[in-house]
């Protein structure tokens, strides 16, 4: 990858330095190479259902391959990348690529957004003139935010640690160091998936920093449930229908995951997934049923939320940077438990999308973060609810934090 | 007169054509055999092309950075696979192992639509048993190629006449030379009655049967589902661990109060096995969704070589040493070559997906039962769990040395502890 000459933010060059990482321009020969590669990819046979209980189709596998072999144009997102402010800064010994965007607006609050598995920057790219530029979209100059975008150590462009330890605790504080390294003393923090408990954690450790946080995938579920969906156990009583159902959506996802298992046992096993971009896209797709779903209506030709680009532009990421193998490694770091809560004190808000892996009823929540501020469920989106759904996201974060803003002035 | 000939020839050229159709080593004629119960030699010869395009994979994988430890705790180490993908696309020959798998007799036959491959060797001694050997996965009938010598020709291994075996060795459904179902169904319960089918129809009634892995599940479920076929059956994947254990091992519990120290070794060898086999839940959940091994055969290779953390651990150190333990850096590309060639990553995979049974909990063996113990197999069973799960066990060895793939590792122990264990079946 072909990075801008550095140029230092600061008058010394220390390691603290924030260095532009603009211009970003993928040698041709990589774009050709992965091209050639999915043009001689080698299928497997049709699955011997006709359903995707065996994993993703084969005829969506080949529409996939066709449209990224022929139509697929990553220099789009390369520009539109490049139009938005880049840097770098090393952070604990690693180097952490970000976005970061200043509104206009002056009172706009800072937040930091986290992206997930398998995801990038490019999920967040729909929010960031919302976000920054309200105004033209649908909302208030009082609704501004200034908006920073990292990628997870091992993702995107962001360094690949060489030694291990690099859990979502360690990310945390290197997000909170990033924040003040930009000048915010308090700031909010959003996340899904990964970014979700990096964001909560983050609440944790840092509640004298961290203003409030929002999370689309709440780590909500009380300890003796979420065991109890673990290991599979029918629901226990005394559930409402609410709960019931979130049980019951819980305990699918944990029977439904083995490629998280698998990736947090045996990451570096993986190797074909940095050797075959097909390979790659397909693992990264089969990530739960009603995203698989989404994509394969939107390779069938179904218009939905996120359109064929977008997930080939994710993909075409992970596929330049060979981070298939860096990025599963946060799996094999992690020890923290998915959805149970992180014991935050400061005040939360929940976005629940219909789509997602569970849905927490309220009580849930309001158990899990004492200080909540927010709660709505939402009529439309999944998992990754700030790339499918970017005008809804963006509302849930300007409705979320409205009563923080309130208190600042 | 030329009338005569000519009619005298063309019976000639038709018997000889007939008895042509079947290999000399086979007796079973066409006649009377309806067209689905044809046996049909096979042999195989990979296109150069085929070999070509697999070089060039290997010369331009693409690899992922070093794991973030030093040592196989994150999965196979990038050296290893440098190392292999080094003497693949080097040193390495298919031919060498397509000579001699091809050296040995082929055939295919149609069993409930599905081609069936196998090898087949009757030994010239009188009185051979017939043996019906399964590989698992990662495997293939490569791993009992070893065996096949020793077992039917025991006179030239250090064996007596008086052990010799006639050896049948198939494809399982979706591997090797074997055809992909393209329905539902092919299960090791299916396998298994195909199985019986299968040496029924090379004329054995009543039969062995042994193997590992699948190949020790569907031969666990033959002995059920058709003791009246079985003599009885040699295992090296003894499906034996009590079923409460079983449990517990699967959830990570520490193990019970009450074991013997054995026990204990064997209960954390197995809970430690479960945390490691993460792929087989994988499998069995979504074969399609791993894709890329079919497209690339160093990551192919790559999740061969992590079946198991003793395994990875030997084929590492032949990798990386160059030395041989048991195995050769050949018999292992051997096995992926094949499934590379023939295209069979994620069909073999479906075998999990199709499986319901447990891996390690008994079966309900009647029939007379001899037991390979291995140390480093994904759990060492105790005597006295064999006893339980096989009331009829004949013959129970602890061996010091030996793993996962014992055929292939440790073919001269495998092959003793079948000629003893079945000794007392041939009086």
């Amino acid at each position: 990858m072909k990075q801008a000459a550095k140029a230092p933010g600061r008058k010394e060059v220390s390691k603290e330095s924030i260095r532009t990482f603009n211009n970003v321009t993928v040698p041709q020969a990589e774009l050709d190479d992965m091209k050639r590669r999915i043009a001689a990819t080698r299928f497997p046979e049709k699955e011997t259902v006709n359903d995707t209980s065996q994993g993703v189709p084969l005829a969506t596998v080949e529409a996939i391959a066709h449209y990224w072999g022929t139509s697929y144009d990553w220099r789009k997102v390369e520009t539109k990348l490049n139009a938005y402010p880049n840097y770098i800064t090393e952070i604990d010994g690693l180097d952490i690529h970000f976005i970061h965007v200043r509104s206009k607006n002056k009172n706009a609050l800072p937040i930091i957004i986290t992206h997930g598995w398998p995801g990038s920057i490019i999920h967040q790219l729909k929010l960031i003139e919302p976000l920054t530029i309200p105004a033209a979209h649908g909302g208030t100059a009082a609704d501004a935010f200034d908006v920073v975008i990292p990628s997870i150590p091992g993702y995107g462009f962001s360094g690949k640690p060489i030694t291990n330890g690099w859990g979502p605790e360690r990310i945390a504080r290197a997000w909170v160091i990033l924040m003040k390294r930009l000048g915010y003393k308090k700031f909010l923090a959003q996340g899904g998936d990964w970014g979700a408990i990096i964001t909560e954690i983050m609440a944790a450790q840092s509640p004298n920093d961290v203003l409030g946080i929002h999370t689309n995938m709440a780590g909500a579920v009380p300890p003796e449930i979420d065991a109890a969906a673990f290991s599979g156990a029918p629901a226990p009583s005394g559930l409402s229908a609410e709960e019931l159902e979130a049980y019951e959506r819980l305990s699918f996802t944990y029977k439904n995951v083995y490629y998280a298992y698998y990736m947090g046992s045996r990451p570096q096993t993986l190797v074909g997934l940095t050797d075959s971009p097909v390979g790659l896209a397909v693992f990264m797709m089969d990530f739960e049923p009603r995203y698989r779903a989404l994509i394969s209506r939107t390779f069938s030709g179904i218009p939905e939320g996120i359109t064929r680009d977008d997930f080939l532009d994710n993909a075409t990421l992970f596929w330049l940077t060979n981070t298939a193998v860096s990025a599963a490694r946060l799996y094999w770091e992690n020890k923290v438990p998915f959805f149970r809560p992180k014991g935050i004190t400061i005040p939360v808000a929940v976005s629940v999308f219909p789509d997602e892996l569970y849905e927490p009823p309220r009580n849930w929540a309001a158990h899990a973060y004492p200080n909540l501020i927010y709660y709505n469920k939402v009529c439309k989106g999944g998992h990754f609810a700030n790339w499918e759904q970017p005008a809804l996201f963006t509302e849930e974060l300007r409705k979320a934090f409205r009563s923080l803003r309130k208190q600042a002035e | 007169m030329e009338k005569r000939k000519s009619i005298i020839a063309s019976i000639i050229a038709i018997a000889a054509f007939v008895i042509g159709a079947f290999s000399n080593a086979h007796s079973q004629s066409s006649a009377g055999a309806s067209p689905n119960e044809e046996i049909r030699p096979f042999k195989f010869h990979a296109a150069q092309t085929d070999l070509n395009d697999l070089h060039r994979r290997i010369m331009a994988t693409k690899w992922p950075e070093k794991e973030t430890v030093n040592d196989q705790t994150q999965g196979v180490p990038l050296a290893t696979m440098k190392a292999l993908a080094k003497y693949w696309a080097t040193s390495y020959d298919w031919r060498k192992v397509e000579a001699r798998m091809n050296a040995y007799p082929n055939f295919i036959t149609n069993i409930d639509g599905l081609d069936i491959h196998f090898i087949h060797v009757r030994s010239k001694h009188p009185n051979a048993l017939p043996l019906i050997v399964t590989h698992g996965w990662p495997g293939s009938i490569i791993e009992q190629m070893k065996i096949i010598g020793p077992l039917t020709d025991p006179t030239a291994y250090g064996g007596k006449a008086g052990d010799a075996f006639d050896v049948v060795i198939p494809s399982i459904p979706g591997y090797g030379f074997s055809g992909k179902p393209t329905t539902t169904g092919w299960d090791p319960g299916h396998i298994a009655r195909a199985w019986v089918t299968l040496m029924n129809r090379l004329g054995y009634k009543k039969f062995l049967a042994s193997g590992g892995d699948w190949g020790g599940l569907i031969t666990d479920l033959m002995s059920v589902q058709s003791p009246d076929n079985l003599l009885g059956m040699h295992t090296n994947f003894p499906i034996a661990v009590p079923t409460e254990l079983d449990n517990g091992a699967f959830t990570g519990a520490p193990a019970p109060a009450g074991l013997s120290d054995e026990e204990k070794k064997a209960y954390d060898q197995l809970s430690f096995s479960y945390k490691h086999v993460y792929y087989a839940f994988f499998m069995g959940t979504r074969p399609q969704s791993l894709l890329a091994t079919a497209d690339s055969p160093v990551g192919l290779a790559t999740i061969f070589l992590d079946h198991d953390q003793p395994s990875l651990a030997l084929i590492s150190r032949i990798f990386t040493t160059g030395k041989s333990e048991g195995l050769t850096r050949d018999d292992i590309l051997d096995n992926v070559t094949l499934c590379w060639l023939t295209n069979t990553a994620v069909s073999g995979y479906r075998i999990y997906w199709e499986n319901k049974y447990g891996f390690f909990s008994p079966k309900g063996v009647r029939i007379p039962v001899v037991v390979s113990a291995f140390p480093n197999e994904l759990y060492q069973v105790p005597r006295n769990w064999a006893e339980k799960a096989y009331p009829q066990m004949i013959y129970y060895k602890k061996h010091d040395t030996g793993g996962h793939f014992a055929a292939w590792e440790q073919p001269e122990l495998l092959v003793d502890d079948i000629r003893q264990g079945f000794k007392s079946l041939r009086q």
